[in-house]
């Protein structure tokens, strides 16, 4: 394998955590909430996928503990932002503070474990093929599950009716509520979703990416993953471009650390970060930009009787 | 099947508002002791160690108010940015930048200002320079919000891994003591660049006078000055407060230099009173915990000094934890993310009369 290979298919491993949380919390804003508590899910997963990988010795078991988790905090913040209608910006920080002082606690006799990552799907003969057979074939199913995942996402929300409604809800809550679509439901499964794929995303960080757990290890990413979706004006496919721009330059700075660059590394670590909001700007600054942003975006809604 | 269905509360709920954050704490405390139980461990014994010895003796009391003082002082600073919906959350960032300005004045002038009559100016100017830096740090995110419209919760929260890599690269890189045996941390501040102690040799320093302070000042501004309607008004009717000809831009610069001049300010103050140098990590994430007391005070100045303190015993109880039981330090954030979803849950009582209805309501 030639080093630029190896350097893209890190760049893959890097952005598949981004891409498959950025996804999650994409059709969640379309459903016009927005939750702050990614960072908290995705690292709630990590640490409780880790820990029963760890546990029963099997990966699969790992990733359906980390996706119940992510749901279950998420869960929590469906309660507070829909049952009672508390403000979404501060029960989204609430449950990052929790998320990362909880995955803590649970992580703390899994530190210095190690398990095997999880193995790559090799297809016989397609992935002996030169550059594009590691590249397209060589992957651990995250990588595919990213794709179906953006996929799915985009064929629900533009070609199917239940997507039209949950956009309806992001738009305008008091018309799709008006036109008897019960937008508390919706919102509800909406976050369900967003919290099953901020866990998957944060079982990819602890079982294949790294693979222990250290805590804190998301490291903003649920934050970044937040960006991308600003960043893919609210388009499953654009996110693509998003998670694997960020991913690459994740790498890049790591490379650049690597090859002796005499820039202190601190500076190309704080790379991503500027990056994000350099981004955010340039997006948000461009007249369509604020427009495509669902109407009823972290409103709250109380349905009257 | 039971719902609930939420009802706009229209009486007057004075005794509620004091009762709500009372309430949060009682159901956070209950929660503790049944997380406690889970893991093993006699419940009694660790909420008192949680809560109950930070409160002993003369020592931890001291050690309480060196806490308190930057939840204070920060959260009052969010307080007036959450009031006009403007949603700092980067204060740790904040806190960090106004740390490293006001040790440049000290490590600027280390050595060669004691024993002058300029010595005694060395302290007020890092607190100066603290300010200017946090509150130039808090601007990028107001600039960004006016100016481009981007998110300033997410471009304020990325700029704190900004700042703290910042840091980092300076107490290893060009701020590091060169006699320090190759620890990243500076040289220590001379006695001129060190905050007051106020009692002898104990730990309380003159920041937590200022704390109590930028909280008097902070309440008269909100209940008695125009800034401070404007700044209400802005966050309970925009649309109002624009017919009332205040300018929303003008005031996110305002509040968003206001509070990142307090996390500044409260930046400097811990190191130079609490450290002594700079070090890579400053910080057990006082601008985060800032968040939590400004709601638990209910984004007033007086409550966020109330429950500064309580956040602060949080901290201590919590390292006391970690060495009388052996557990992580992870649990007091645990206490903080709980103790935040309750009293926003108590909060919805306050704006909204819940009932349950059985099948036949929910029906309607």
């Amino acid at each position: 394998m030639t080093m630029f290979e190896a350097v893209l298919l890190t760049i893959v491993t890097a952005a598949t955590p981004l891409l498959i949380a950025s996804i999650g919390q994409l059709v969640v804003e379309r459903s016009g909430v927005l939750n702050l508590g990614m960072e908290g899910m995705m690292i709630m997963g990590a640490a409780s996928g880790f820990a029963v990988a760890i546990l029963t010795g099997s990966s699969w078991i790992g990733i359906t503990a980390a996706i119940a988790s992510g749901m279950a905090m998420s869960l929590v913040f469906a309660a507070l932002t829909l049952g009672l209608a508390a403000n979404q910006v501060a029960s989204g920080l609430a449950l990052s503070i929790f998320g990362l002082g909880l995955s803590g606690v649970i992580g703390a006799p899994f530190i210095g474990a190690r398990r095997d990552a999880m193995p790559k799907l090799d297809v016989p003969l397609l992935s002996e093929l030169p550059l594009i057979g590691k590249l397209v074939f060589g992957h651990d199913p995250f990588v595919y599950a990213s794709f179906a995942l953006v996929i799915g996402a985009w064929w629900f929300l533009t070609r199917t009716r239940p997507g039209l409604v949950l956009r309806a809800c992001g738009e305008n809550h008091v018309s799709a509520h008006a036109l008897g679509y019960h937008v508390l439901r919706i919102r509800l499964l909406a976050i369900l979703f967003g919290g099953a794929c901020a866990g998957l995303a944060g079982a990819y960080l602890s079982l294949v990416y790294t693979p222990f757990w250290s805590p804190g290890m998301t490291a903003g990413r649920g934050w970044i993953a937040l960006a991308i979706v600003v960043f893919a004006t609210w388009q499953p496919w654009r996110a693509v471009a998003g998670a694997y721009i960020f991913g690459g330059i994740t790498i890049l700075q790591l490379h650049a650390q690597g090859f002796g660059i005499r820039i202190p590394s601190q500076f190309l670590a704080a790379l991503p970060y500027l990056v994000t909001i350099t981004a955010l700007v340039i997006i948000m600054s461009r007249r369509d930009g604020q427009q495509t942003a669902p109407g009823s975006l972290g409103k709250p809604f109380v349905p009257d009787r | 099947m039971i719902r609930l269905v939420l009802e706009k509360r229209e009486d007057g709920t004075r005794w509620m508002s004091l009762l709500s954050p009372l309430i949060a704490v009682a159901l956070t405390l209950v929660s503790g002791a049944l997380m406690f139980a889970a893991m093993g461990i006699d419940p009694g014994k660790a909420l008192g160690v949680y809560f109950l010895s930070p409160l002993s003796d003369s020592w931890a009391l001291q050690e309480l108010a060196v806490k308190a003082t930057p939840l204070v002082l920060i959260s009052v600073g969010l307080s007036l940015c959450y009031l006009s919906n403007n949603w700092n959350i980067g204060a740790e960032g904040q806190f960090v930048v106004g740390a490293i300005c006001g040790s440049w004045v000290a490590l600027a002038s280390h050595g060669t200002v004691a024993g002058t009559p300029y010595a005694s100016m060395i302290f007020p100017v890092m607190m100066l320079a603290g300010m200017l830096g946090g509150a130039a740090f808090a601007a990028i995110p107001a600039i960004l919000k006016t100016r481009f419209s981007a998110s300033e919760i997410l471009t304020s929260l990325m700029l704190v891994y900004v700042a703290e890599l910042l840091l980092d690269w300076l107490v290893r890189g060009p701020w590091r003591d060169p006699k320090g045996f190759n620890f990243p941390q500076t040289v220590m501040f001379g006695p001129e660049a060190q905050a007051f102690r106020l009692m002898g040799d104990g730990r309380v320093n003159i920041g937590s006078v200022i704390a109590v302070i930028v909280v008097a000042m902070a309440a008269l501004l909100l209940a008695r000055s125009l800034k401070g309607f404007e700044i209400r008004l802005v966050g309970e009717a925009p649309r109002a407060a624009r017919f009332a000809g205040f300018d929303d831009k003008r005031l996110t610069w305002a509040v968003f230099a206001m509070s990142g001049a307090l996390a500044g300010l409260a930046g400097i103050i811990e190191v130079s009173g609490t450290m002594g140098q700079l070090q890579p990590s400053i910080s057990p994430g006082y601008g985060f915990t800032a968040i939590i007391v400004a709601f638990l005070g209910r984004l007033n100045p007086i409550g966020c000094l109330i429950a500064g303190v309580f956040l602060a015993i949080t901290f201590i109880g919590g390292e006391n934890a970690q060495i009388a039981l052996r557990l992580p330090l992870d649990v007091t954030r645990v206490f903080q993310g709980m103790l935040l979803f309750y009293v926003l849950a108590c909060d919805a009582l306050l704006n909204w009369r819940v009932t349950f209805l059985g099948r036949k309501g929910a029906a309607a």
